[in-house]
């Protein structure tokens, strides 16, 4: 990867709106041609800034972005022909789609036929030529969703931004315009960088994501390392569902560590950065990582709390080493009948599926 | 509601009835007492304000004074056949009404009224009651028409006849100019010299007009500015946009006239900047009044378009830009013209509040610059002239309903989810 140079390159960038807080700390980052990258954080981490720093619509206050090897801020925003899909879409509501679409081709100053023409293959792109004449408040959300990637991609940019684009929609709709970016990601070899505060559409869509909070990407990894990998408490809670468990490092032995815990147990785990015994950790654990019943040797007793039956798995609630909530995610066919509220039974995992990362400030 | 409710349920045994009788009874309970509810606000309407507008528009064709004073000759004029000089019996009935009208008090509206007919009708009448003829002379016509010949002119007992109507439509005819000629009885233009209202009428609209232009083009960039500052600044701003309706209207254009005369502040700082040798005129002529009213109504384009403003999304204008549109075109193409439902209702506000000005041009303008209200005022105050001053008023009445009505027709396919 780092052999072909980055198509976008944020250098050293920081923002700040008031002149006392960095909203966007510290930002290195490299987004290659072609690729679909998503920022992914709560709100208020700076992801958003991020999108509108490089859109140029907000100007960093220190640092630089450079845009295939060029700086941008020597470009006025309106000259960076970058495509953007805005949360809520942003039509105007006083032209027609096919005016809306028409809009960047007639600012190019485009000739009437081929503003036509495009215009036309844009709507068949997305599947909606039949409401070229309509006005967007007479289109369903999901259809103005469409028309805004359609007119951010109808001057064909090679770089396109969304920001939450998908926010608005109820889930079946998402998932369905999911599938639809994805689709056109891949068919016109975009580069796209996505925002978004849902995890789940993150790991659905990217080939990277770039985990932000409080102005600092945390994690910047593909959906799999950032779900099996994640290199701190932050990143694990905020991604999928994770059992954190306190303790304290005992020893490390290169990616391996031995971790006590609160009730006494010594269990194993894979080391994340810096850690040397004797230092406090949180241990995280996903909970379709856990074996009941299995005696191995990171094995503890828990005693079930509370079992929820969901058909395809059984959700249960222990209590393992004194935390209460811990999370087993088991299998129907592994399930037991003799598995009731209050029975204990034993809890275990492979060393190389449990992380020992920073531990848990508050909790 | 638990008792709309109930009262549904009782009636819903009802099998006989229909549905939309069911449906009747049920809502009547809650519908009366909605009604009860916003009674006080109907009646409190109705009094102050459906009452006296419609009692202005029958001012206007009312015509009761010559109905009043001269009932017996009216009567005695019904078999003239309007062409030749009336029967004896006319002057007699005459007479007899100027006796009693005189007795009554009734005389000085009674040569008010035919004098709008005609100025010579009052020296006419005048003279008449100064010798009225005794009941037993020989021959009260010849008598009268020695005093005048206008008494033998027909026209003279058509103009009787005509103001001896009910209704009138002098006082109209009159607003726009136009009169029913005394000799030949058919409605005429006025005479060059008496033409006033359509030209004042036109002058009204006119400087309205460039008071609207001049608040949309000074408030629009301030509501924008306004709609773009943090709400918490953007509340102290309005404060000071609203500052002025704190103040009677009476003072602050007082305050023009200290500011704008030869003297004032502004002529004193430029004249002391080098700017100018002579003090400019700027009160007391047409700029005042500009300047006053244009400031008087300022707020009322500021304060719908910063509605409209706050709810348009800066991502439109964003949108645009990345779609490549120069940030001046983004704000033209994409903003502007989401904005005209606000400049619409703005501007139409000071529109019809501008037409209606009285006291700014009355105490900043010059003799040339004073619109229609002042006309209404001078036939209310000072020649208590009900009938034109009524017309004048309703004039100025259909001519809001008039925009109001093309108001709704512009704004109606603006609204793109109601066209489907």
């Amino acid at each position: 990867m780092s052999s072909v140079p980055p198509y976008v390159r944020f250098r050293g960038v920081q923002k700040s709106y008031d002149g006392e807080q960095l909203v966007v700390k510290k930002l290195d980052l490299d987004i290659q041609r072609g690729e679909f990258l998503t920022l992914l954080g709560p709100s208020g981490s700076g992801k958003t800034t991020t999108l509108m720093m490089l859109a140029g619509f907000e100007t960093p206050t220190q640092g630089e972005i450079l845009l295939d090897g060029k700086p941008l801020h020597t470009v006025a925003p309106h000259q960076r022909g970058i495509g953007m899909v805005f949360q809520n879409y942003a039509l105007f509501p006083h032209m027609t789609v096919a005016g809306n679409l028409a809009f960047p081709l007639k600012v190019r100053r485009m000739s009437a036929v081929d503003i036509e023409l495009k215009v036309k293959r844009a709507l068949d792109m997305v599947q909606l030529g039949h409401l070229a004449q309509r006005y967007p408040a007479q289109l369903s959300g999901g259809q103005q969703q469409r028309i805004a990637l359609a007119r951010a991609l109808v001057f064909e940019p090679s770089l396109v931004l969304m920001d939450e684009p998908l926010g608005a929609l109820d889930k079946q709709l998402r998932e369905q315009m999911q599938l639809e970016i994805r689709r056109l990601h891949r068919q016109l070899g975009l580069t796209v960088v996505f925002v978004t505060h849902d995890q789940a559409e993150a790991l659905t869509l990217s080939d990277r994501v770039a985990v932000f909070n409080d102005g600092v990407i945390q994690q910047i990894d593909t959906p799999k390392a950032l779900y099996e990998h994640p290199c701190n408490s932050f990143v694990a809670h905020f991604i999928g569902e994770n059992n954190a468990l306190p303790g304290t490092v005992v020893s490390v032995s290169g990616a391996e560590c031995r971790v006590r815990l609160a009730d006494g147990s010594e269990v194993g785990a894979r080391a994340s950065t810096a850690l040397s015994a004797g230092e406090p950790t949180s241990l995280s654990i996903r909970p379709e990582r856990i074996a009941l019943n299995v005696p191995s040797a990171n094995s503890l007793s828990g005693r079930i709390e509370e079992l929820i039956y969901l058909g395809d798995h059984v959700r249960v609630r222990l209590n393992v080493a004194g935390h209460e909530a811990f999370t087993a995610k088991v299998p129907i066919a592994d399930m037991h009948d003799d598995w009731l509220a209050g029975h204990t039974v034993p809890v275990s995992w492979f060393s190389h599926d449990a992380s020992a990362l920073d531990p848990l400030v508050h909790h | 509601m638990s008792e709309v409710s109930l009262t549904a349920i009782d009636h819903s045994t009802d099998k006989n009835a229909s549905l939309k009788q069911r449906l009747l009874r049920a809502e009547g309970s809650y519908r009366r007492r909605s009604m009860l509810l916003i009674a006080p606000l109907l009646i409190f309407l109705l009094i102050s304000f459906v009452l006296p507008i419609g009692n202005i528009l029958w001012k206007s064709f009312d015509n009761p004074e010559v109905v009043r004073a001269l009932p017996t000759t009216l009567l005695a004029l019904q078999g003239w056949d309007g062409e030749s000089r009336p029967d004896e019996k006319v002057f007699v009935a005459l007479v007899k009404d100027l006796k009693t009208a005189k007795d009554e008090g009734q005389i000085p509206s009674l040569i008010k009224r035919l004098g709008y007919e005609d100025g010579r009708y009052r020296t006419l009448l005048t003279m008449a009651l100064r010798k009225l003829p005794d009941d037993g002379v020989e021959s009260t016509s010849r008598s009268l028409i020695a005093q005048s010949t206008l008494w033998a002119e027909p026209s003279t007992w058509r103009s009787i006849q005509r103001a001896g109507r009910t209704l009138t439509a002098y006082y109209v005819l009159a607003a726009f100019d136009h009169q029913v000629d005394a000799q030949s009885g058919n409605i005429v233009e006025l005479p060059k010299g008496q033409a006033l209202y359509l030209s004042v009428l036109m002058r009204t609209l006119w400087m309205a007009l460039v008071v609207t232009l001049l608040c949309v083009l000074f408030g629009y960039p301030v509501a924008y500015w306004l709609a773009k500052q943090p709400s918490s600044r953007a509340n102290l701003w309005l404060i000071m946009v609203l500052l002025p309706f704190w103040t009677s209207l009476l003072v602050r254009t007082a305050g023009w006239i200290v500011l704008l005369q030869n003297g004032g502040l502004i002529n004193h700082s430029m004249i002391a900047l080098g700017l100018i040798d002579q003090p400019l005129q700027l009160v007391f002529n047409r700029v005042g009044v500009y300047i006053s009213m244009t400031h008087i109504l300022l707020p009322f384009v500021i304060l719908p378009l910063y509605a409209v403003m706050k709810g348009i999304s800066p991502n439109y204008v964003r949108a645009a830009v990345s779609l490549g549109a120069h940030p001046f075109r983004a704000f033209w193409s994409a903003y502007v013209p989401q904005t005209f439902a606000g400049v619409t209702a703005g501007a139409l506000l000071v529109f019809i509040m501008a037409i209606g000005y009285y006291i700014t041009p009355a105490l900043l303008g010059g003799p040339g610059d004073q619109m229609l209200s002042y006309f209404v005022a001078f036939y209310t105050n000072t020649t208590i002239n009900w009938g034109m001053a009524a017309a004048l008023g309703s004039q100025l009445l259909i001519i809001v309903l008039l925009l109001y009505w093309v108001y709704s027709r512009v704004t109606r396919p603006a609204n793109p989810a109601q066209r489907a």
